[in-house]
């Protein structure tokens, strides 16, 4: 078995023209993960250009009308950039300027990924080329604004679904093209080894600081961590440094779409089967003869067919538990979220907050529930605004 | 000896690349005629993928067409077999890993190698990953092609010492696609996979016009055509057997 296993999936499934650049990148990772002086520098970055640490807030309104566990907020709304993405970006623009690289090239969804990777070339004085399926330039337009303000060029994909996944297939086939000076600024924990290692270290910041903060407020774990998952990098993040604290289930919260039993649906661990694709062995949402499905979610960030090899193998481990979320319910979440504690979550994350609505009536009072706030809303406005039949512009 | 040397004693070889069922199974079936007439040494023979993340836009197109009209693994290997009837030309699949998992590994190889197919080109497997597929492979007799690139270096000698059939050589960076011309330096890739293992050397990725077919065969063993081909048989349609046939005749004569 090949390196980068997690179980069965994991692995290095990319074309020869590329092993060489993933294995020097892991050369490079391996050696500066445990180097004091980048460590620092990052260190830095993260406090104080991104904003790190980001609070644990304590959603008392939210909590009395659950009536059930305490449920607490991780803010990585808050962040610089609007999203948990920073904290990776920061890690891999540093590494690549370390390796020489001059330019970046990434996939985005949402566009978050795409808005921080834009950020961070434009603040390491990095060249940075950003790929987004056509249809998600059209959701997402502000963000394409954002990047291109960064002094970014984000390059439309047309092909397949115009969505994520094409964007994915493009950065990789960009990558293939030029290497030797060109990063790719992966943007979840999938992909070929290195990239599910590199991207879970560089999130798992989330997690060491909850158990703190936690601990802190609490004197005691929390009794479950929800995140919404695509790729999974934020839910990761969240889960990490819980892994190995059995008591606290760790709650992966799908994008349903329409509904698992639709076709409109991106619920990877609820609807797909045992896969290769884009470098990896995992889950994925696919036909009988293993063609990819033309997946769905509302939002932008979730509607990706496959799910990093680290939660398929959580998944089979029974370590943690993948639940879908449908848009419906997700848009609801999105405005009680809004309307209960003032705090307009990420289309993303309201799939987490969803599933909260749903499991803290369940628990007991003396219970607590971590929600991961992946990212802010403000990015989501006018197209929820349209889910809900009302015709605003940005 | 294997059926894919044979490909190799007819002076420098012309392999064809077609994607299955662009634009029918019955057109595909056709062409490997043709292309054997008109001189074709090794037929490859493309599975659609819905995400083919190692093709440019010519055969990203063609993979979309060929599903869109309702192509799957189970048709492709029922025209293997129709083809097997008529002839003996050596043959390959290239197609890439999700294919040949979901279908079932070993049950894929199994029925290709009795369908009659004689090796498989998976594109998204590199060495690293290569014996998950090999020893299904060596089990039923098929050859699963090693790919060098440019940027393979010190990891063509460990490549070729493993390889069987022939060493697919890939010109440029990049993806499949014409391209105007070629930079590598493709003589010393074969010359380092010669050194590591006596194995033919076949090169492709760009390679479109008889002048470049001729500067590529001149230092390797032959030439992997795919794009151009494809090319026309999205521009005539049903229409596409002559032309493809005439294109393939030009380039073999001037290897």
């Amino acid at each position: 078995m090949s390196a980068g296993r997690f179980g069965q999936h994991g692995g290095q499934y990319i074309p020869e023209t590329l092993m060489n650049a993933v294995q020097e990148l892991e050369t490079a990772y391996n050696k500066y993960k445990n180097d004091p002086g980048f460590q620092a520098e990052l260190t830095e970055l993260l406090n104080n250009y991104a904003g790190r640490p980001s609070r644990l807030y304590f959603a008392k309104r939210m909590t009395e009308d659950l009536g059930g566990a305490k449920i607490y907020l991780k803010r990585e709304d808050l962040n610089h950039t609007g999203a948990h993405k920073i904290n990776n970006v920061l890690g891999q623009a540093l590494l690549a300027k370390k390796m020489g690289k001059i330019r970046l090239i990434a996939e985005t969804g949402a566009g978050q990924h795409g808005v921080a990777t834009a950020t961070a070339a434009a603040l390491l004085g990095m060249e940075c080329v950003v790929y987004m399926g056509e249809e998600d330039t059209i959701r997402q337009a502000l963000n394409v604004y954002r990047m291109r303000l960064l002094g970014t060029t984000v390059i439309p994909v047309k092909t397949g679904t115009a969505t994520l996944k094409d964007a994915v297939s493009e950065a990789f086939r960009e990558w293939t093209n030029r290497i030797d000076d060109t990063h790719y600024c992966l943007g979840s924990v999938m992909g070929p080894h290195p990239f599910p290692t590199i991207v879970r270290d560089f999130q798992a910041v989330i997690s060491r600081e909850i158990k703190e903060q936690i601990l802190e407020k609490e004197g005691k774990l929390p009794d479950a961590v929800l995140a919404c998952v695509g790729g999974g990098s934020n839910a990761i993040g969240a889960f990490y440094h819980f892994i190995e604290d059995k008591e606290v289930r760790l709650i992966g919260c799908e994008a349903a779409g329409r509904g698992v039993n639709t076709a409109e649906t991106a619920a990877t661990i609820a609807t797909g089967k045992p896969g290769i694709f884009h470098g990896m062995k995992s889950y994925f949402c696919q036909d009988e003869y293993g063609q990819i499905a033309p997946v769905y979610s509302i939002s932008a960030g979730l509607d990706y067919p496959g799910i990093g090899p680290e939660h398929a193998d959580l998944y089979d481990k029974g370590r943690a538990e993948y639940v879908p979320v449908t848009d419906e319910e997700a848009v609801e979440a999105f405005e009680y979220l809004s309307r209960t504690e003032g705090i307009i979550p990420a289309i993303e994350s309201a799939h987490a907050v969803a599933y909260a609505k749903k499991l803290a009536p369940t628990m007991e009072k003396d219970q607590i529930i971590v929600i991961n706030i992946s990212g802010r809303g403000d990015k989501d406005c006018a197209a929820i605004a349209r889910y809900r039949g009302e015709d605003i512009h940005e | 000896m294997s059926n894919i040397k044979k490909a190799f004693e007819n002076g420098k070889a012309f392999i064809p690349f077609i994607t299955c069922g662009d634009p029918s199974l019955e057109i595909t079936e056709q062409l490997v005629y043709a292309a054997e007439e008109a001189g074709a040494d090794l037929i490859e023979l493309g599975i659609p993928f819905s995400d083919p993340t190692a093709e440019g836009p010519v055969i990203q197109a063609a993979n979309l067409r060929a599903l869109t009209g309702g192509v799957t693994t189970d048709k492709v290997f029922d025209m293997v077999r129709r083809i097997r009837r008529n002839t003996q030309i050596p043959m390959v699949f290239m197609t890439y890993a999700n294919v040949v998992f979901s279908y079932g590994t070993e049950r894929f190889v199994k029925t290709a190698a009795e369908a009659g197919m004689d090796g498989i080109i998976l594109p998204d497997v590199p060495f690293e990953e290569k014996e998950e597929f090999n020893g299904v492979c060596r089990q039923y007799g098929l050859d699963l092609i090693s790919l060098i690139a440019p940027t393979s270096n010190e990891r063509i000698s460990m490549i070729a010492k493993e390889a069987n059939g022939f060493v697919y050589c890939v010109s440029s960076l990049g993806v499949t696609g014409v391209r105007r011309e070629i930079t590598t330096d493709v003589g010393t890739m074969v010359k380092l996979v010669k050194e590591a293992k006596d194995i033919p050397c076949a090169i492709g990725f760009g390679i479109s016009t008889p002048e470049q077919a001729k500067k590529m065969a001149a230092v390797s063993d032959g030439v992997i055509v795919g794009s151009a081909i494809v090319k026309l048989c999205g521009q005539y349609g049903t229409d596409c057997v002559p032309y493809v046939k005439e294109y393939i005749k030009s380039m073999k004569e001037a290897l």
